[in-house]
């Protein structure tokens, strides 16, 4: 379809890009969205070297470059490192209708963040070093929204 | 090392819609910048183009600009990234004795798509895209934790987009001149707490491109080289949640790359004025420590001083900066061409008196993933 664009003269051209991707995991991608699908359990991998404990976990250290193979099973409760309220629609993007929450949590257990989704959550009472707990889906299908979200810990 | 010089730029215009398509503007800046420099394409003998393929929506996207970039007889290249990046491998390409002069041009509509759709896809799949992230909410958990480990408050932050906006008005490529207050831009739409509209940059159409050469061609071509003393890149890591997005170790390296190389010891002396990639106003804070103008979390009470604006001891971003116009993959790139005119004298109305060192920084990639520093002389 072509449209004239205001009184430019330019006129612009509408179509569409249809792609379809089949992303592979690979090793470390698959035994960690299976352990979360089918046991709820998440893990992390530590580099042998610097001693960090990566989550999610993948096949080598960023910054020490070695290969990493030494799982570590992380709890569900984490520290909230930092947050955001998304308050503008990006329809087919977004996972929820904002407002929504996101946030980067570290894991108890783990030295890196885990970018995810804060519910069950007041959204202007969100604060960093919250503690907070994951929440599991009923359903599963083996991707990060595996874990709904992240809530406030009851302690 | 021969010495290399920028000798000539040339913009477009930034807007939000430019009636014009991608290879009228890159030809547009590449017949500008020849002209410029006072050279005709045959002059040229190596092309470097910098493009993206998702926000162009085409594959090999470079390869749809190298006829408007008077490519097609000579070896070309393409940075898919900023256009630093570009002058980056142009200098390089320069410095390895096989060629004398190259054209670099970068463009970006980003009318053409979805920023926010483009901008999700720069996060992984497997584990970052579901989760609805893109360029403003990143940006927007970047924000929040650096300005609440150093103090920074939104104020600050405003403060930068209101001198930057306001010396976009002397700077006729701008996008976005505005006469606006602290108030307004605290007062302007949440895209993201703590991220306001007036707090981040539109996102541009528009292109730029920029003639390097050796110093042994130099001498016959150029009256006025503007000789690139200094640079350095480095990059952090690839997932959000792997860095601390707070830090700023990546440009620090990048910027000690150019200063030792540029010889500079102090740069808050010795640089005349900075052009930085501030596409949310907290960045030109966060920056401005990894430049090493001030310690860390010291950003807010330089901006706060007045210290970078116009008339101050360093001026930052005297263009208007990325929030006045963001074209993205161009928008590195026009910080050189803004750096090259303050050294020549030829930047007009926003002139920094006296303008002898310049730094243009460039990033690419997620919350300053990436980072490209320049520091040129006259």
């Amino acid at each position: 379809m072509t449209v004239e664009l205001g009184d430019t003269g330019s006129r612009i051209h509408q179509s569409r890009i249809r792609l379809k991707y089949n992303w592979w995991l690979g090793n470390v991608g698959s035994r960690f969205y299976r352990e979360l699908r089918d046991r709820c359990k998440i893990w992390g991998i530590k580099c042998p070297q610097c001693q960090v404990v990566y989550i999610p976990p993948k096949e080598n250290c960023p910054k020490c470059f070695c290969q990493m193979k030494d799982w570590v099973e992380l709890g569900n409760t984490g520290t909230l490192i930092t947050y955001t309220v998304v308050r503008y629609p990006l329809p087919s993007i977004q996972p929820q209708k904002p407002p929504f929450a996101l946030g980067i949590i570290r894991l108890d257990g783990a030295h890196t963040g885990l970018p995810h989704l804060l519910g069950e959550i007041d959204l202007e009472k969100i604060k960093i070093g919250m503690r907070v707990q994951a929440i599991f889906r009923e359903i599963r299908e083996g991707n990060l929204l595996d874990i709904k979200y992240f809530k406030p810990l009851e302690e | 090392m021969e010495r290399v010089a920028i000798i000539g730029v040339a913009q477009t215009k930034y807007r939000k819609n430019s009636p014009s398509s991608h290879d009228e503007m890159a030809f547009e800046v590449a017949q500008k910048a020849l002209e410029d420099a006072g050279l005709s394409i045959e002059d040229i003998d190596n092309t470097v183009t910098c493009t993206n393929d998702f926000w162009d929506g085409r594959t090999i996207s470079c390869m749809t600009i190298t006829d408007a970039s008077g490519s097609s007889k000579v070896p070309t290249t393409n940075v898919e990234g900023d256009g630093t990046l570009g002058v980056l491998m142009g200098l390089m390409r320069i410095l390895s004795g096989h060629f004398k002069t190259t054209l670099v041009v970068a463009q970006s509509k980003g009318s053409v798509g979805i920023p926010g759709l483009v901008t999700n896809a720069i996060f992984d799949p497997l584990y970052e895209r579901i989760l609805g992230l893109d360029a403003i909410n990143s940006a927007a958990l970047q924000a929040r934790m650096y300005m609440s480990k150093y103090g920074i408050t939104e104020e600050q932050c405003a403060r930068v987009s209101v001198k930057n906006h306001k010396n976009a008005k002397n700077n006729p490529y701008a996008q976005l001149p505005l006469d606006i207050t602290v108030g307004d831009v605290l007062r302007s739409r949440m895209l993201a707490d703590p991220i306001k509209l007036l707090d981040a940059s539109p996102v541009s159409d528009g292109a730029c491109a920029v003639i390097l050469s050796r110093e042994s061609a130099t001498r016959t071509i150029s009256r006025r080289p503007i000789w690139i003393k200094g640079v350095g890149h480095c990059s952090d890591t690839y997932h959000l949640g792997d860095r601390d997005l707070s830090d700023v170790s990546a440009l620090k390296s990048a910027a000690k790359r150019a200063y030792d190389m540029a010889g500079i010891s102090n740069p808050l002396k010795e640089i005349s004025l900075a052009e930085v990639y501030d596409a949310f106003s907290y960045m030109e804070l966060m920056w401005m420590e990894g430049l090493g103008f001030c310690d860390r979390g010291g950003g807010g009470a330089l901006v706060d001083s007045g210290f970078t604006e116009m008339g101050g001891s360093l001026p930052v971003n005297p263009s208007g900066g990325v929030l006045s116009a963001h074209p993205v993959l161009a928008a590195g790139l026009a910080r050189i061409a803004e750096a090259v005119l303050q050294l020549r004298g030829e930047a007009e109305a926003r002139q920094v008196a006296g303008a002898k060192i310049a730094l243009a920084h460039g990033i690419e990639g997620a919350c300053g993933q990436g980072h490209c520093v320049f520091v040129l002389e006259r």
